[in-house]
């Protein structure tokens, strides 16, 4: 092939008639999605920010009407719309709740179906069930009869132990407790990827502690948790992504019912959806900074500081 | 029990310092060695679960289990129960009498067999589009290296993390405006083809993963034989990746199965039933509605016959959920197994 003459084959910078081939391919493959990203991602993305920007008209296609104050439809949102800050609100504070309870859950139920027990399959085709079937209209129908809680948690002693709370806490852990199938539901792919994790565990790190003396519960903290770090990352990540998009979600309905009355309109829903969107961002940030392994960044710092310490010293 | 643990612990403690020191541990007293035996039948030790600690686990297992199951369990014993079961506390599981009038009254309601056929129509087509198009994605980014390729992984990773709120709408204006929404699966197969569809980017990334995990060799040495780049893809890569197709398949068809808001976009919805294609979620969403039409019951009175009821609903519900818990069972060990074989989680 084209290779033979070349001096150096694996000199990156090099444009060989090979690698302009690869180039080639590797476009032709993903030029399906490559069209698909831009109509549908990119180009609605930028659209629907104008729309959010602007006051817009339909006939004989789109007119965009400018605002007297561009900012006028967001503003409108947080004036007008009395139930969506609200909703927002409840929305990131129940996210808030919700992922460490889902994510602390998969991994115990991860841990414990990794251990040897009996009837394994069993136990795994249980807790993938809702995966298949928990879907919006199902679960409204659910909530709806009252068996999205769990029978044993009366609700009145709840009650009284959150009436010492304020309001604006207690009502967002009433809901989880009132939820808590539904949040446990949601659960199945975290146990999974949690459960592929701890396989990749090597086991000969668990024989060295082992060796050295520690117990089981040591060896879970200092070693079964760091080794996860990076699975627990992917599993919030995945939790935010889920739970943001979902369809039971009543922020998304309500942006849809905005969205497509005749009243209010597109361009006053497309200002809904970037708020929202910007929401779902910063939350996923905040999920990434505070999981990611921060440890390099540590050791930097504190080397950084011993330096500054030793100059003063110095001087 | 208690006890047994604080010494655990202690003991562990000092297993551990004696460990840091050359010294091998000394050999236990006999009382000590009594006690380490029951502490290994009751706590047990590295090799094997103690007995609190096995009770412990499958107390938790049976009881998320069953919390689990609760709302199914739940779900089926109401759907079977007359009218006078729903009304009796003493039938709180077991119906007195099992009737079937519910599931006919929720069949005709949900108009069944046609909305099955049409969400079967709904879920197939886009899941196959979506199958071949993800597949080819995720070889192209897994295979080769091309410029600017770090810029469409980003992107890709982008349209995953923000919710779709923000592009649906143009998205359907663009549709309207070329008279696509018409009650058909075009929109669904248009997106899928061009790997936007519901959790493309999902795929792409399973696909990804598995065919990275491919030996780049086994591919080379068909070039080298004289295959082109697209018999390599579709002689080797292909059946080497047959784990991740199916996998694909399976949860695109549920995720297309259960998908509820596009449906509602790009159908639509309203609180009629119209004469283009339906899902049965959809369907499930409007129950009331449409049972109240079907029976005439919104105009009569509390008393009538025909009232919609919590058994019904039940019966509806599960009749929506019907076939995909049929191909679950069918197909469990394929859809559990597979999510970790088919590397979901990223390495």
């Amino acid at each position: 092939m084209a290779g033979k003459k070349v001096k150096n084959p694996h000199d990156k910078r090099r444009i060989t008639k090979r690698r302009v081939s690869e180039w080639v391919h590797g476009y032709l493959f993903i030029l399906p999605w490559i069209v698909g990203v831009c109509i549908f991602f990119v180009y609605a993305m930028v659209q629907s920010l104008r729309f959010s920007f602007s006051n817009i008209v339909f006939s004989n296609g789109i007119t965009f009407n400018p605002l007297p104050n561009a900012w006028d439809n967001y503003a409108s949102v947080f004036m007008k719309e009395i139930n969506f800050p609200v909703t927002l609100a409840n929305f990131g504070l129940g996210l808030v709740l919700q992922m460490p309870i889902i994510i602390a859950f998969s991994l115990i139920i991860a841990l414990m179906l990794n251990g040897k027990i009996h009837a394994k399959s069993l136990f795994r085709m249980i807790f993938f069930l809702p995966v298949i079937i928990a879907t919006g209209p199902v679960m409204q129908q659910l909530t709806a009869q009252g068996v999205s809680t769990v029978p044993m948690v009366s609700a009145n002693t709840l009650t009284n132990v959150l009436s010492g709370l304020p309001e604006f806490i207690a009502a967002p852990i009433n809901d989880l407790f009132s939820s808590l199938i539904l949040i446990l539901w949601n659960s199945g792919i975290q146990i999974l990827i949690f459960l592929a994790g701890l396989q990749k565990v090597p086991s000969t790190l668990y024989e060295a502690a082992k060796i050295d003396g520690a117990s089981g519960w040591e060896s879970f903290w200092k070693i079964t948790l760091p080794v996860m770090r990076s699975m627990i990352l992917l599993n919030a990540i995945y939790t935010v992504v889920t739970l943001a998009t979902g369809g039971d979600n009543e922020i998304i309905q309500l942006i849809y019912t905005v969205s497509y009355a005749a009243t209010k309109g597109y361009s006053y829903g497309a200002a809904m959806s970037w708020i929202y969107t910007a929401v779902v961002a910063v939350i996923l940030l905040l999920v990434f900074l505070l999981l990611r392994e921060k440890s390099d960044k540590h050791v930097k710092y504190e080397t950084k500081r011993i330096v500054q310490k030793g100059r003063r010293w110095q001087a | 029990m208690k006890m047994l643990k604080k010494k655990h612990t202690a003991n562990a403690r000092t297993a551990k310092t004696i460990a840091q020191l050359p010294e091998k541990k000394p050999a236990p007293k006999s009382r000590e060695a009594r006690m380490d035996h029951w502490k290994k039948v009751f706590l047990g030790s590295m090799e094997k679960r103690g007995l609190v600690m096995s009770l412990v686990v499958y107390t938790l297992l049976i009881t998320i289990a069953f919390i689990y199951l609760y709302p199914m369990l739940h779900m089926l014993s109401r759907s079977f129960m007359s009218k006078e079961d729903l009304l009796d506390a003493s039938a709180k599981w077991i119906p007195s009498s099992v009737t079937t009038k519910n599931y006919k009254d929720a069949i005709l309601a949900l108009d069944y067999w046609n909305s099955l056929g049409k969400n079967l129509i709904l879920a197939l087509l886009p899941t196959i589009c979506q199958v071949i198009i993800t597949s080819m994605v995720g070889y192209g980014f897994a295979r080769y290296n091309f410029p600017l390729k770090k810029l469409w992984m980003g992107l890709l990773i982008l349209s995953f993390l923000l919710p779709s709120q923000a592009t649906s709408m143009p998205n359907y204006l663009l549709f309207s405006r070329l008279k696509l929404i018409d009650g058909t699966v075009k929109p669904f197969v248009i997106t899928a083809a061009l790997g936007q569809g519901f959790m493309s980017v999902l795929c792409i990334l399973i696909f990804y993963n598995f065919h990275r995990q491919v030996p780049q060799s086994l591919v080379e040495a068909a070039e080298i034989d004289g295959a082109g780049h697209f018999k390599a893809y579709f002689r080797i890569a292909i059946p080497l990746s047959l784990a991740a197709i199916i996998v694909v398949t399976l949860f695109s068809f549920v995720w297309y199965w259960n998908e509820v808001y596009l449906a509602q976009i790009y159908l639509g919805y309203g609180t009629t039933r119209n004469t283009g294609l339906t899902t049965l979620m959809l369907e499930l969403q409007r129950f009331e509605d449409s049972y109240n039409v079907t029976f005439d019951a919104r105009a009569s009175s509390v008393t009538s016959p025909n009232k919609l009821n919590d058994a019904i609903k039940m019966a509806g519900t599960m009749l929506s959920i019907l076939p995909l818990l049929l191909l679950y069972f069918v197909l469990q060990k394929q859809f559990v197994e597979s999510v970790d074989k088919a590397g979901i989680t990223g390495e």
